[in-house]
């Protein structure tokens, strides 16, 4: 690939996509999104904060996407318990806010750590 | 190069997750491994329910005979109908653990003292405590018998059994319960002795509070003195109204217990002031002293339909997610409905087409030290009948999280196990060696009793079935369809002679062993009296004509039992409707005898013009524990106050904390005589003050106390008394606080600050069943469904659901029925 507008949203897909469907086989480690972050990475070449933004979108929108999903479904009942044992007074926002940020970082430093690698 | 920037984004990755997948320290507790917790896919957020959640489902299983159909009413409660008996009994494990899987593990644990194993090294005295009190020892000995002579019970626990490891089975991992995913660990399959460790928890929940009693009497004793002890302490109670009516003729006594010869020096008036005590161990919150209930039965010549309505609430610890879980179960042979233990089969407390009925704690003693001599450290030999006598060593292995395996050897004698020693001991046991007797050793078939109930016809078969009952005591109430009503105080009791295990008790002969357990005839019984009515609120069951010791008064509260009888004594035309408002009612019969008596001793003309103020709210008071009064909690402060002047002198002397009198007794001493001994503060030497002065004393600093509740604006009776339904964790955010309801301890509506009613239910016995009931929770255990505490507010309200007990093809066309889950053969 050597268009670089059409990589960026190729790689945000592919590890959005990955991310997700490793999460239906949850015999693996909740981790597992950054080994696929890390081989989409690996495979398509990016400037290593391109790639640390492609992986850390296509995690962290997962992530935050599936947390707003559920959280709406259950009207905000367990996050709200939730944000009150962990210190963020109640605020469901927050909590979600989080968790997309969680995944964020993550899937980022991994996308990073692979095109660091690529080019080592 | 780039070799330098990959290694430390890879080393910031690495740390990053594993950070992330730890367990952090906070304080004294550990947060969840954050990332996983987090995680939309596996962590917490897979537990948020849907709040339009189907639970329609069919569910194949090979343990199952026949076809079991599972329809749920709005509420969440299943209806079974199986085929068979086994097959409800696979499908009730199924649902318990489908709602409420992780409470059963968690209260399990708890029992068989493998908190430790969770919750690492913390809670290791805990776990001692359990495992040496002979918990674990305990469920073994019933779980051999049931095995060995009991083919029915052991097929119905096989059943359960397996029905909760089905369900487990096709559990996937990120579908476990939440908080498995707070404290970071896994569900473990289920197994028969899990059942059994359960009911030695009920056991120990309510006859368990003679493990921390009686060191602690023996203690007050010693620091008082026997007479002192005996005043405070009283075993006479002038205000009894016991659950059989006075003047009733018992049956002959074949047991005659003696106290020994020597009690009187050796046992009452021995007193050992030594206090040495080395790496104390912390026991575990001593069973709620207000552990009782309320039942009672009306017959029909008391009711407007002529029909008798049976009542039961039993007031224990409020949880969330709550103890009892409502279930309708109906085979060929009987169709049940009401309360079951998540952790047992059958129901404990409900319904079905020809009776009902209810329990109440006994709160009879069954559970006793016994001091011994060990001729060394190794504790191979103790002393006993003038020999050496050989114990047997239990290894008990307890996991800790995060660290070595501790292991327990306790000593076994003939008397039972070695609860405290040199190695175990707490500022109440004083580094004694004690074994301790309980009857929850014994193997019982408490199971089979509910078994049986679930099944009874008539009034033969309810005797039939308490027959088997032994540990904890029970007060069963029962009432038939065909107008029979009967109360009946069952269990293992112990025929004592009069005061014998209310303190620790020499071990080192046979002369302080029991002299035998009271036959199942002459256990207190009353069938269909002539005033209508059979009740029981733990208060004795008997006068002072029957011939056994039942232990100390303070095990029997004494008021609400007078408030119920009085009450259904007044009451005839009685509908369902009323017997509700009874078991809510508020009324403080306490304050009703203890303020006229207060009063004798107020000189109100002493009094500051603050104090004088409270007393007058005290008076103007309606007697009603209503959650928004205020002069409930006028009176309780002033009360409060008033008895640690009269006694809190002598008992604040004491190194160790000691039992305080119940409040019964200064009562009752107001009402005798306004001279009372104990009234003098021993702290000062230059004056006697009488019983006068300490009640302005008491009131004095009372009001100092009400002004600062007033300013906190906690003067009113539900902001003082903050009832809250608490997790099993104790976690805030998972509980129900600040609840706004009356009631309190003494009162029939019996909810204090984390105890009451909890669960209630009124049968009226007419040819279509009508019932009605609610416990303070909701079906389902998830903190992150919205049946987690759907009842709690209904509950608070003093408000119940009409239960819906419907055969099949009614209950299927049933505006409330809403899903259907269908059990076949694999």
């Amino acid at each position: 690939m050597k268009n670089n507008t059409f990589k960026i949203p190729v790689s945000i897909l592919l590890s959005a996509i990955a991310c997700f469907a490793i999460g239906l086989y949850t015999v693996l480690p909740w981790w597992s999104f950054m080994v696929t972050n890390f081989l989409i990475a690996l495979a398509i070449p990016q400037k290593p904060w391109v790639s640390f933004l492609t992986g850390a979108l296509g995690v962290g929108a997962i992530w935050t996407g599936l947390a707003t999903g559920i959280d709406m479904a259950n009207n905000h009942l367990l996050s709200t318990k939730v944000a009150n044992i962990l210190p963020l007074h109640g605020s469901y926002v927050l909590l979600i806010l989080i968790t997309g940020i969680v995944g964020f970082l993550l899937g980022g430093m991994s996308s990073l750590t692979a095109s660091y690698l690529r080019k080592a | 190069m780039r070799l330098l920037p990959f290694l430390a984004s890879a080393i910031v990755t690495v740390s990053l997750v594993s950070v992330l997948n730890t367990q952090l320290p906070v304080g004294a507790s550990k947060t969840p491994k954050l990332g996983y917790f987090l995680s939309p896919q596996q962590g917490f957020w897979k537990n948020a329910e849907k709040l339009n959640t189907n639970f329609d489902a069919s569910i194949l299983a090979e343990n199952l005979k026949g076809k079991v159909d599972v329809y749920m009413d709005d509420r969440l409660v299943p209806h079974i109908y199986a085929d068979n008996d086994e097959d409800v009994y696979f499908v009730q494990g199924y649902l318990h653990a489908q709602f409420r899987l992780w409470q059963m593990d968690f209260q399990t644990r708890v029992a068989a003292g493998r908190l430790s194993e969770i919750a690492g090294a913390d809670k290791l005295s805990i776990d001692k405590f359990f495992r040496r009190l002979g918990m674990v020892y305990g469920a073994e000995q019933t779980e051999r018998m049931i095995n060995e002579t009991n083919p029915v019970m052991k097929a119905t626990v096989d059943a359960y059994t397996a029905g909760v490891n089905a369900y487990m089975k096709q559990l996937s991992p990120e579908n476990i319960p939440f908080e498995y995913k707070l404290m970071n660990y896994q569900p473990e399959e289920w197994t028969a002795k899990k059942t059994y460790l359960f009911l030695m928890f009920m056991s120990y929940d309510l006859t368990g509070r003679s493990a921390a009693a009686d060191l602690q009497l023996t203690n007050t004793r010693d620091y008082l003195g026997y007479d002192l002890f005996d005043k405070l302490y009283t075993n006479q109670q002038d205000s009894l109204d016991p659950i059989i009516p006075r003047g009733t003729e018992f049956a002959t006594a074949s047991l005659h217990p003696v106290a020994p010869a020597n009690a009187d020096m050796a046992y009452l008036h021995k007193t050992d002031s030594t206090v040495s005590v080395n790496n104390v161990s912390e026991a575990p919150a001593t069973p709620d002293k207000n552990n009782g209930s309320n039942n009672w039965a009306v017959s029909g010549t008391k009711t407007k339909s002529g029909r008798p309505i049976l009542c039961s609430d039993p007031h224990l610890g409020l949880n969330l997610p709550s103890l009892w879980y409502e279930v309708q179960i109906t085979t060929p042979t009987h169709s049940t409905y009401g309360a079951s233990f998540p952790g047992s089969p059958a129901v404990i407390i409900g319904f079905n087409d020809s009776l009902a009925w209810g329990v109440t704690n006994a709160g009879r003693d069954v559970l006793d030290y016994y001091e011994l001599k060990f001729k060394d450290s190794t504790q191979n030999e103790y002393w006993y009948n003038g020999a050496w006598k050989a114990t047997t060593k239990r290894t008990e292995t307890i996991k800790v999280k995060d660290s070595a395996d501790v292991v327990e050897e306790i000593a076994m004698t003939h008397w039972g196990p070695v609860m405290y020693d040199a190695h175990y001991q707490n500022p109440q046991s004083k580094g004694r060696n004690l074994a301790v007797k309980w009857t929850a050793h014994e193997a019982s078939t408490g199971v089979e009793t509910f078994y049986q109930l679930n099944r009874a016809k008539n009034t033969d078969d309810y005797l039939k079935a308490i027959a088997l009952w032994k540990c904890p005591g029970q007060n069963f109430v029962m009432a038939t369809k065909t107008g029979d009503i009967a109360i009946k105080q069952q269990g293992t009791f112990v025929a004592r002679w009069d005061r014998q295990g209310d303190f620790i008790m020499p071990g080192e002969d046979s002369s302080y062993a029991w002299q035998g357990l009271i036959p199942n005839e002459e256990n207190p019984f009353i069938k269909n009296p002539e005033r209508g009515f059979v009740s029981s609120a733990n208060q004795k069951s008997v006068d002072a004509t029957y011939p056994y010791y039942l232990g100390t008064a303070s095990s029997f509260p004494l008021y609400r039992g007078i408030s119920v009888n009085k009450q259904l004594a007044n009451m005839s035309n009685i509908t369902a409707e009323d017997m509700q408002a009874l078991q809510t009612n508020n009324y403080n019969v306490f304050a009703a005898m203890a303020i006229p008596a207060l009063m004798k001793s107020v000189q109100m003309e002493s009094l500051s013009a603050e104090a004088k103020n409270m007393v007058n709210k005290m008076n103007q008071w309606d007697l009603y524990n209503q959650p928004n009064s205020e002069g409930i909690t006028v009176f309780k402060v002033i009360w409060d106050s008033v008895e640690n002047a009269v006694w809190g002198d002598e008992l604040a002397g004491s190194p160790i904390p000691l039992t305080k009198p119940e409040s019964y007794v200064l009562v009752e001493q107001m009402l005798r005589d306004s001279n009372f001994s104990v009234a003098d503060d021993i702290t000062t030497t230059n004056k006697v003050e009488t019983l006068k002065d300490q009640v302005l004393v008491g009131i004095e600093k009372a009001s100092l106390k009400l002004a600062a509740l007033e300013k906190e604006h906690k003067l009113v009776w539900s902001a003082f008394k903050a009832t809250r339904v608490l997790h099993l964790t104790k976690t805030d955010a998972l509980s129900r606080l600040n609840l706004p309801i009356g009631g309190g301890v003494n009162i029939i509506n019996a909810t204090t600050e984390n105890h009451g009613p909890s669960w209630r239910m009124v049968v009226h016995l007419t040819d279509e069943i009508e019932a009605y009931g609610l416990y303070p929770g909701g079906q389902s255990g998830n903190p992150g469904s919205p049946y987690y505490d759907s009842f709690v507010d209904t509950w608070a309200a003093g408000k119940y659901y009409r239960l819906l007990f419907l055969p099949k093809e009614k209950l299927k066309a049933n505006e409330h029925t809403k899903w259907h889950i269908q059990f076949s053969k694999a």
